[in-house]
């Protein structure tokens, strides 16, 4: 028996590709301004004021040891002479992520909000997670054709899961005690949700914000083979000529974005209460100060 | 007219077709028998009780005896399948969401048994929480919340977070977060019972203080009777979703309304619930009213009566003292012939009256030491009753015959 299930899809996206094609050219375009735009902010900016933000990120939500490894790591991508294909992918990563979460974590409070909405909504989700990456490249492609756009597409799908199911954890393992008593005090459903529920469920979300990155970044490496550019593109090209050094060196310059976008957005995960920019501040001026003050 | 809050018929099913169910309990079907043919689960079952403004009104009873269901439909975080709740002759069932809202932000709040505090938020901001959910300008609140943790003793930790503090200090940040909007209604659900003892009957305490205060009515949900006895005006007692009887701690010592309720009291110290007061009889002893009384007149009083021993105060019931046949007789002995004698003279020594609010355990001693019923006088000092031997002890046996 030959069931048509492939013949099926590529007639849905046929269809799809008929019919729908404003939508995507508007998806497209936002998808465009913002992979555009961050492609050209890190490249224009020089890579010391990208290498001094983010190990002022790492030494404030971090330690200074981390900084001094975000120093030395981005010293070596400079050094191999891949900073821009680095940028470039980050550049990725980061509009797919900020497409992927401004869709995931509305989504992971639907979900949370309306078992309805949850029983639909899981198995999309597995379906894709699951889903060989690869398979996304071939629609996207057709879709928006090569480059960049269609890569943070499939990037953007790949990653969302995440982020929907662990929004969606987070709040419905939200302590029913601190629910009832945001009730209690007349919360209304506005307010429950973010006077009670998204700061108890933030650990949560975090790590939910983090899981996207990183499935983003692995998503990042493989869509450059619809051309996406980037460090995908090194690596590409290092297995295209059986070049293991260059394949190695793209390598490297992925699993140092990746340690540093881990430990950075886990930072954020974890008690953020006393750590806000301002608070931090705070302490390390006022410090100083009292001792100025006079007693 | 003094309930503050009405409890009317109360029904609460659990399931599908609470309807269906409802229909059952109502031909007197019980929750046993509904489960098996429904799967659906009564949850608390006509009852119906007042509660006065100013009281500690406690909901005791086991886990599963509907007690935690029953005062989150007093703030309506569950809903009642059946029934209404007045609050000041409001109807809080058949509220809109919007009039239940304004109800919970100024009028009801609520403590939690795991305390419930945001753990992001100070202190300060916790014990703010109902006013800034209501929208109070900062300052404002703040201001008041101050106050509140100041009646709680916690003013000096308002910067702190609730993992910072002890489990009786944050459970004072949960009752200074609903002291806060300063409502008319207190409910606490196992407001204690998460603290270690010596911390639980401190906050018995500091809820007690707050009470004599300022009297809010508090609604005090425990599974543990001697919370109960300690806090409660009147206590409610709930068997598997039914209010089994309502009256003050002694009233329930003395007539439980079924085994259920007996049960509770197998091994209570009584000598802790009751007081010197409620266990003291007037009808055991000659009263004597003092004026003109003499010794000899006195003396056949008591033989009169057959008894050996009566109990002088004056015309306004002040205490006076106690005399005895043997006193009385040894006081004539001494006397001239013509002297009929003052009955001040045959008064017993060094039996001391007991107060009429004292513990009975703090009675138990004198009455042991001392040959007499003890006397016991109010805080006026006028006199009340007697505790005899006897008496006392049929009291300490009562928890006991339950069991027989």
């Amino acid at each position: 028996m030959d069931l048509p299930i492939g013949e099926g899809i590529s007639a849905a996206v046929d269809f799809m590709l008929e019919h729908f094609q404003g939508a995507f050219d508007f998806f497209a375009a936002i998808l465009k301004f913002l992979t555009g735009g961050l492609t050209d902010l890190l490249g224009w900016l020089p890579a010391w004021v990208v290498i001094v933000v983010l190990a002022g990120l790492a030494l404030w939500r971090v330690n200074w040891k981390f900084a001094l490894f975000v120093v030395a790591a981005l010293g070596v991508v400079l050094g191999m002479q891949l900073w821009e294909q680095t940028m470039e992918t980050l550049a990725l990563v980061l509009a797919a992520a900020i497409v992927a979460l401004g869709l995931g974590l509305p989504l992971g409070v639907a979900m949370a909000k309306s078992d309805l909405v949850a029983a639909v909504l899981r198995p999309v989700l597995d379906f894709m997670q699951t889903l060989p990456a690869f398979v996304y490249l071939i629609p996207a492609a057709m879709f928006f054709g090569l480059g960049q756009v269609p890569g943070a597409i499939a990037t953007v799908i790949f990653s969302m899961p995440p982020s929907v199911r662990l929004m969606n954890l987070g709040i419905r393992h939200v302590d029913v005690e601190n629910v009832e008593a945001g009730r209690a005090f007349g919360c209304n459903p506005f307010q429950l949700l973010f006077k009670v529920e998204l700061p108890l469920a933030m650990p949560s979300i975090m790590a939910g914000i983090n899981q996207t990155i990183m499935l983003g970044l692995s998503m990042v490496v493989i869509a450059s083979m619809i051309g996406a550019g980037g460090l995908g593109n090194t690596v590409l090209t290092g297995i295209q000529r059986l070049d293991v050094g260059l394949g190695f060196e793209g390598g490297l310059g992925v699993v140092v974005l990746a340690i540093i976008l881990d430990r950075l957005t886990q930072s954020f995960g974890q008690a953020g209460r006393k750590d806000s920019p301002l608070g931090r501040l705070k302490k390390l001026f006022g410090g100083e100060g009292s001792e100025r003050t006079p007693t | 007219m003094d309930a503050k809050l009405s409890v009317r018929n109360v029904y609460k099913i659990f399931g599908p077709h609470p309807k269906r169910a409802l229909e059952m309990v109502r031909q007197g079907l019980g929750k046993d028998e509904i489960f098996e043919k429904t799967g659906m689960t009564v949850g608390v079952s006509d009852a119906s009780f007042d509660i006065r403004e100013g009281e500690i009104f406690v909901v005791m009873g086991l886990s599963g005896s509907g007690k935690s269901t029953m005062v989150r439909m007093l703030n309506r975080l569950i809903d009642v399948t059946a029934g209404s709740v007045l609050l000041d002759g409001r109807d809080i069932t058949s509220m809109s969401r919007k009039e239940l809202i304004e109800v919970r932000r100024r009028e009801i709040s609520m403590v939690f048994q795991s305390f419930a505090l945001m753990p992001h938020q100070t202190v300060l901001q916790n014990t703010a929480f109902g006013l800034d959910v209501a929208g109070v300008p900062r300052a404002e609140r703040e201001a008041r919340a101050l106050e509140a943790l100041d009646a709680v003793g916690l003013k000096p930790n308002a910067d702190s977070y609730p993992d910072e503090l002890s489990g009786g200090m944050k459970q004072r940040v949960g009752l200074a977060r609903a002291l806060a909007v300063n409502p008319g209604v207190l409910l606490m659900d196992e407001a204690f019972s998460a603290l270690d003892p010596l911390i639980r009957t401190e906050m018995q305490d500091e809820l007690l203080r707050l009470q004599s205060e300022h009297a809010r009515t508090v609604v005090f949900i425990t599974h543990d009777l001697d919370e109960a006895m300690r806090v409660g005006d009147r206590i409610a007692i709930m068997q598997a979703g039914e209010v089994v009887q309502v009256g003050t701690p002694e009233d329930i010592v003395r007539n439980p309304a079924n085994e259920y309720v007996r049960s509770f009291f197998r091994g209570v110290d009584v000598s802790q619930v009751f007081s010197a007061g409620d266990v003291a009889r007037r009808d055991q002893v000659t009263i004597i009213e003092r004026p003109g009384v003499s010794v000899r007149a006195a003396l056949s009083r008591l033989e009169e009566h057959d008894r050996s021993l009566a109990v002088v105060h004056d015309k306004r019931r002040r205490f006076e003292g106690v005399v005895t046949s043997d006193s009385l007789l040894s006081c004539l002995r001494g006397l001239a012939r013509d002297d009929d004698g003052r009955i001040e003279q045959a008064f017993v020594k060094d039996i001391e009256p007991a107060r009429a609010d004292a513990p009975l355990a703090d009675v138990m001693s004198l009455a042991a030491e001392s040959p007499w019923p003890v006397p016991v006088v109010d805080d006026e000092g006028r006199y009340v009753g007697t505790i005899s031997k006897a008496a006392l002890l049929q009291t300490l046996n009562r928890s006991d015959q339950g069991e027989e």
